[in-house]
């Protein structure tokens, strides 16, 4: 199997350790990689901001660029959710663009989801001894559906005590700029997310989504009480190493 | 007037509002909670919700022709219709109602869109004595106040709060429990419905095939309002009908559910024209005003689907945004998601341009809308007109232009990255940064942000797995 890695900006820049996880892992699992150098930003921020212009050269740059792969991996489950399903939005009514949009929504996959339906594994056979909760971020959950996947791999790491979330389904109040230009109401989104958190008595948060990390991570460091923030990639990769 | 300061204003407020918060905290999860359960045994909830887009997608598509067939039945059944572009016009026409009929005093079951166009006050000033009938839509009357939820006006205040408003009205001290409070109300408004000279209701549908105009309320105040006093004036939005009594069934098996978690509410009401000979009771005189009010201008937009609404109020329950700071913050008489798209679609861009971006766009509230209005695609939108009509800052529009060039461009790109450290590393103790500079301070006042390594994926990649592609 053979597929790029799209580790869009906010794991290139601030967790590159995320995107080196994702290649240990999927290398284990059999997949060769590549990286197409040319990848930057898939234009989330902008078009969020109602710069649909700038967006929409960010799109047509990454359609360019991952033209020639098979499968596009991604550890972000809100770019992920950019490509499908703002991309093919953005360029309904362009007879050129809307095609090759539509192509690489298509073999665009968020990253424990290309492992649960395009690998078709659910056990890596992992093994790490911790308690474990996991934040459902809104557009990997409600933008391209995939709620059950990482839970799954998460779950088959033996050793693991998974706890719920309480309100799980709720938005950790970062959405982008919406944490600086809201700056009051993000931050109280954010706290009642910690809290919730801090219920469940987990030693590690798991989360696919940078954005969500950074926010939910940030707060969690400034308020002072260690619950380790971690990637879905992340884990997998301890386990994976685990006693070796 | 709105603007960007008013609006921070408002939500700088709402967000020290402990009270406030708690209540509407403690709303929403009940109406969550409820509403799941509802929308279970209702079975299969996502078809039902196609149909009922379906049903409202088709109204709106020939809104002339259901209009024409809903104000030919009204007429036939011995009502009035009025159709009022403006809510100047509708006003108007209630008020000059008000001054034949010698009217001293009105009694109201809620309408959202009453409020839309300000009647209470107007009427007021022609020294009519106006009088809410819903419970929750009195109090905040008695309070002074606007709606700050569309299903349950009255969301943010306590009962100690109402308690405090009525014994104002009573002249002695009352308890603050419930029965007490409502045997209250229950008796200064018995003696207002008695002596009111016309009624005035809002509208939840319209039924176009036989002319009949549909409430649903919980106190069966809706009833009282539209058949004690002689005169019943209803007042609808433009867009609230239905063409047969079967698509009414359907939507009203999901407004009560998405609403409340009702499975159906008290009171449905429906009526058809003024009283007729052998009828018990009714008005003798029954006028529907429909209002366009800026309505008409979505039809034919991206936005049209926003006129499919049902005004539940689900997507409020659901958002963490009005979680956090309640409805008078939206500034407008809609609130939470919904009154994030209305508003500005019905008021104009340019006097609300902050609400678009009050909104995580976390989608909850697409996710919740029983006619699948995709509210927090519109909101996207609605930022794009704010940056195509030049609204945003200078400031940021450039940042946006740099972010496309650079986008594009894989040695800008690069460079950036490269520079992040560099740039970053002086505010940093080692791994974060604590008290960031310039716009990054917005972020670093309430949390840490993260240092960008001094390596980033890429240089990584280059060395580790030399260059462009492998596994070829
Ligand atoms: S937008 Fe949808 S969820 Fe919100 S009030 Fe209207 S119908 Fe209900």
């Amino acid at each position: 199997m053979k597929a790029s890695l799209f580790i869009t900006c906010l794991s290139d820049i601030f967790y590159p350790e995320v995107g080196k996880s994702l290649v240990n892992v999927l290398e284990k699992l059999g997949v060769s990689l590549d990286f197409p150098e040319g990848q930057s930003c898939c234009g989330q921020p902008a078009y969020n901001s109602g710069y649909r212009e700038d967006a929409e050269k960010a799109a047509k740059h990454m359609i360019r660029v991952f033209k020639d792969s098979p499968n596009v991996v991604t550890p972000s489950g809100s770019c992920a959710a950019m490509v499908r399903h703002y991309y093919p939005m953005m360029f309904a009514n362009d007879p050129v663009w809307s095609g090759k949009a539509q192509e690489l929504a298509d073999k665009t996959f968020e990253f424990s989801e290309f492992i649960v339906k395009v690998l078709k594994k659910t056990d890596l056979g992992a093994v790490y001894p911790a308690k474990v909760t996991y934040h459902h971020s809104c557009h990997m959950k409600r933008g391209i559906r995939v709620e059950e996947e990482p839970v799954q791999l998460i779950k088959s790491i033996k050793g693991i005590t998974f706890v719920d979330l309480p309100y799980k389904e709720d938005c950790c109040g970062f959405g982008g700029t919406f944490s600086v230009k809201m700056p009051e109401i993000s931050e109280q989104m954010v706290d009642e997310k910690i809290q919730h958190v801090y219920e469940t008595e987990a030693d590690i948060l798991v989360g696919s989504d940078l954005g969500c990390i950074m926010n939910i991570g940030g707060r969690l460091r400034r308020k002072g009480k260690p619950v380790e923030v971690l990637h879905t990639a992340q884990l997998l990769e301890r386990g994976l190493n685990h006693g070796k | 007037m709105e603007n960007k300061s008013a609006f921070k204003d408002r939500v700088k407020i709402a967000v020290q509002d402990d009270y406030l918060q708690k209540s509407v905290q403690n709303a929403q999860e009940r109406f969550r909670t409820q509403r799941e359960m509802a929308m279970n045994d209702l079975g299969n909830f996502q078809e039902w919700r196609n149909r009922a887009q379906e049903i409202r997608a088709h109204v709106i598509e020939n809104l002339d022709s259901y209009l024409e067939q809903l104000s030919e039945n009204v007429e036939k059944n011995g009502g009035y219709v009025y159709f009022a572009a403006t809510k100047e016009e509708a006003v108007e026409y209630v008020t000059q109602l008000a001054k034949k009929k010698q009217a001293k005093s009105v009694i109201k079951s809620k309408s959202m869109v009453s409020e839309e166009i300000h009647l209470n006050q107007a009427l007021e000033k022609l020294d009519v004595e106006v009088v809410e009938s819903d419970l929750g839509e009195y109090i905040i009357q008695l309070a002074k106040e606007t709606p700050s939820h569309i299903i349950a006006p009255a969301i943010h205040k306590n009962r100690k709060q109402i308690a405090e408003l009525f014994s104002r009205v009573a002249g002695e001290t009352l308890s603050d429990d419930t029965k007490t409070l409502t045997a209250f109300a229950r008796r200064q408004l018995r003696e207002k419905f008695l002596k009111a000279d016309i009624g005035i209701s809002g509208c939840n549908f319209a039924i176009a095939e036989s002319g009949s105009v549909v409430l649903v309320t919980n106190e069966g105040n809706g009833r009282l309002t539209t058949t004690l006093p002689k005169t019943h004036v209803a007042i609808m939005g433009m867009e609230r009908l239905v063409p047969t009594w079967e698509d009414l069934d359907v939507l009203l098996s999901l407004l009560p559910r998405s609403a409340t978690g009702q499975r159906i509410t008290s009171y449905v009401t429906a009526i058809t024209g003024p009283r007729k000979h052998e009828d018990g009771d009714g008005p003798e005189e029954f006028h529907l005003v429909i209002v366009d009010n800026g309505r008409s201008s979505i039809l034919g937009t991206r936005y049209q689907q926003v006129l499919n609404c049902i005004r539940c109020g689900a997507c409020l329950n659901v958002c963490p945004v009005y979680r956090h700071i309640g409805g008078h913050a939206y500034g407008g008489v809609y609130s939470g998601p919904i009154g994030a798209v209305l508003t500005p679609l019905l008021e104009g861009i340019e006097k609300w341009k902050e609400l678009p971006y009050a909104s995580s766009l976390c989608g909850a509230c697409t996710d919740v809308c029983p006619v699948k209005i995709p509210l927090h695609d519109y909101l996207i939108f609605l930022r794009q007109d704010v940056v195509d009509a030049k609204l945003t800052p200078f400031s940021e529009r450039m940042a946006f232009k740099g972010f496309g060039f650079a986008a594009e461009r894989k040695a800008i790109y690069d460079f950036s990255v490269a520079m992040a450290h560099k740039v970053l590393k002086p505010f940093s103790n080692e791994s974060h940064i604590e008290k960031g500079p310039g716009p990054l301070s917005d972020w670093t006042d309430v949390k840490d942000f993260p240092l960008p390594p001094k390596d980033s994926f890429r240089s990584w990649w280059k060395e580790e797995k030399g260059g462009d592609k492998i596994g070829k």
